[in-house]
């Protein structure tokens, strides 16, 4: 199955690290990702701007409505993901928690909306 | 629990009515549901690992398999092994529907393919294993914690969405809701059917156990409702437990889980009045208590506590042992107890343990001692909801005669109460303390 793991933390946690321990994340992730590779897992990955680089667009009667931030004001916000395949939900759950923002954030585990082949 | 009642219907339905396939009074139903009820768990068990994990298809057809049960046998007689007849029938009606849809490669979650027919002998062996694979899928940590007690008593105790319901008080649509949606997590999110292996055991097994008691003490905190009912649900937990210690030996813990729900259901009788008030363990008529129960679980506590060092479940239920073979409660040994309460401290800390403990404290070395621990072991913020802390800080402040605090503490207690027999014993409380001074 292939699952979507959405990484969450508050960015302020970000903001406050030392450049080593930055470094340090920054290296953890790096060997997250080569594990997910080698077991030949990943399919895909980002990590995205912090939410004061969001915008939020809405279409409400045929207008488009702009504004500034993310969708939801949030303690934690939303900041990158990985794209896996998983045997199962137990599988997915073991490379969740090997997601360094796991320890301080969390990270939620969403299975693909599979379309059935026409 | 249960007895007739629409158990052969799908298990999610509300039912209608007494229209059934057959006449209710039919002697036929009365024995096929008495299979349902026995067989249930482990026939379920085996049909969803056939069907890859889908509960929503292996329970339509175990239904369809018990339908065709009460359409056969009172034609036919009752089969020597009416389990296999139903497993048989339901794995051929499956296999009917594979061919139907036309894929033939998805024939096989297991390699049991058309030639099982028409029995399978070593079903038995296969049987255990899957009833731990449901057990551990229902209790997985990714379901709602309620659903996973609604799942555990529907899948493995046979109960039906109505039954649960009526234990937990909540209507049936409510439940029945909570396990469809359960069971479609299950299907969509891929929640393996599986025992887990390795380092996963220890805390999924914890999961499991938790799942369990809850099973066992929603029979005993639920202070309204049916009381016979709530009795069963406890049994319920109490049975499923004992196969547990069956299927996973090597987990003394569960064994422990197994004492302790014996001993604490041994005084069943002596916890309520007649008018559902509660006793206290102190005020029980110990004569009520079901000696023979006691018994047997300490006898089997002593043998876990001879074969490993205890998990939490088995030091609760030593606790539990100590308070049993006191014949009156001025006999108990509280500092045996006091000692229990520092080991589970150590294996499994909670606020809430921390304060049980205290109250053995004060019965041990008085009140002055357990209230002077007090404040550095008690994290009052954390259970200020909790409506047993101000009430244990109420008892032991009244116990050294300062009534104003008591009274206090019993008041923020009553706020907490949350049904009728903990108010009342609170006001009782509250009354002991005399008048408030200075008007």
């Amino acid at each position: 199955m292939r699952y979507m793991l959405l990484i969450h933390a508050a960015e302020e946690i970000y903001a406050k690290m030392s450049e080593a321990e930055m470094g340090q994340l920054m290296a953890g992730y790096g060997r997250f990702t080569t594990e997910l590779e080698a077991a030949g897992a990943l399919l895909g990955g980002e990590r995205l701007q912090d939410v004061e680089n969001a915008t939020t667009v809405r279409v409400r009667g045929g207008k488009t409505e702009v504004t500034d931030g993310p969708f939801a004001e949030t303690k934690e916000q939303f900041g990158g993901y990985y794209m896996i395949e998983a045997k199962d939900l137990d599988e997915a759950i073991a490379w969740a928690a090997k997601v360094p923002c796991s320890a301080n954030g969390c990270v939620e585990v969403r299975p693909i909306w599979e379309m059935e082949p026409a | 629990m249960g007895n007739g009642a629409c158990l052969i219907e799908s298990p999610d339905a509300v039912p209608e009515g007494s229209g059934g396939r057959s006449q209710p009074d039919s002697p036929w139903r009365a024995q096929i549901e008495a299979v349902f009820r026995r067989e249930h768990a482990s026939i379920l068990a085996t049909l969803v690992r056939r069907c890859g994990g889908d509960f929503f298809q292996a329970e339509d057809l175990l239904a369809e398999a018990f339908a065709r049960a009460l359409e056969v046998w009172p034609r036919q007689g009752m089969p020597d092994r009416p389990a296999a007849w139903i497993q048989t029938v339901a794995q051929r009606r499956r296999i009917d529907q594979q061919r139907q849809r036309g894929s033939s490669e998805e024939l096989s979650p297991d390699h049991s393919g058309a030639s099982v027919f028409p029995s399978e002998p070593d079903e038995a062996f296969a049987g255990e294993d899957d009833r731990l694979r449901l057990i551990f899928t229902c209790c997985h940590p990714a379901l709602d914690r309620e659903a996973r007690v609604a799942l555990t008593l529907q899948a493995l105790c046979g109960l039906t969405a109505q039954e649960i319901a009526r234990a937990y008080l909540t209507r049936t649509t409510t439940m029945s809701q909570r396990l469809v949606r359960a069971k479609r997590k299950i299907r969509q999110a891929g929640v393996p059917y599986r025992v887990p292996t390795g380092e996963e055991v220890a805390p999924r097994l914890a999961t499991v156990l938790r799942v369990l008691y809850l099973v066992f003490n929603e029979g005993y905190s639920a202070t309204e409702g049916d009381d016979l009912l709530r009795h069963e649900l406890a049994e319920e937990a109490i049975a499923l437990t004992g196969q547990l210690c069956e299927w996973l030996p090597q987990e003394p813990d569960v064994r422990g889980l197994h004492a302790l729900m014996r001993l604490q259901h041994a005084r069943r009788w002596a916890r309520t009045t007649p008018d559902g008030d509660w006793v206290g363990l102190a005020e029980q008529d110990r004569s009520l208590w079901d000696r023979a129960a006691v018994i047997a679980a300490t006898g089997d506590l002593e043998e876990v506590l001879r074969e490993a060092p205890p998990g939490p479940y088995t030091l609760q239920a030593a606790i539990a042992a100590v308070h049993a073979e006191a014949p009156r409660a001025e006999d108990t040994d509280w500092e045996q107890i006091v000692a229990l309460y520092d080991r589970l401290l150590l294996v499994d800390p909670s606020p809430v343990v921390e304060l049980n403990r205290l109250v053995a404290v004060a019965q041990h070395r008085g009140a002055e001692e357990a209230l002077r621990q007090w404040d550095q072991r008690v994290d009052a913020s954390a259970l200020d909801g909790y409506l047993y802390l101000h009430a244990t800080y109420g008892e032991l402040l009244a116990q050294v005669g300062r009534s104003a605090e008591a009274r206090e503490a019993f008041q923020k207690a009553l706020y907490h109460a949350e049904n009728r027999a903990e108010r009342r014993l609170l006001l009782r409380k509250l009354a002991q303390l005399g008048p408030t001074e200075g008007g």
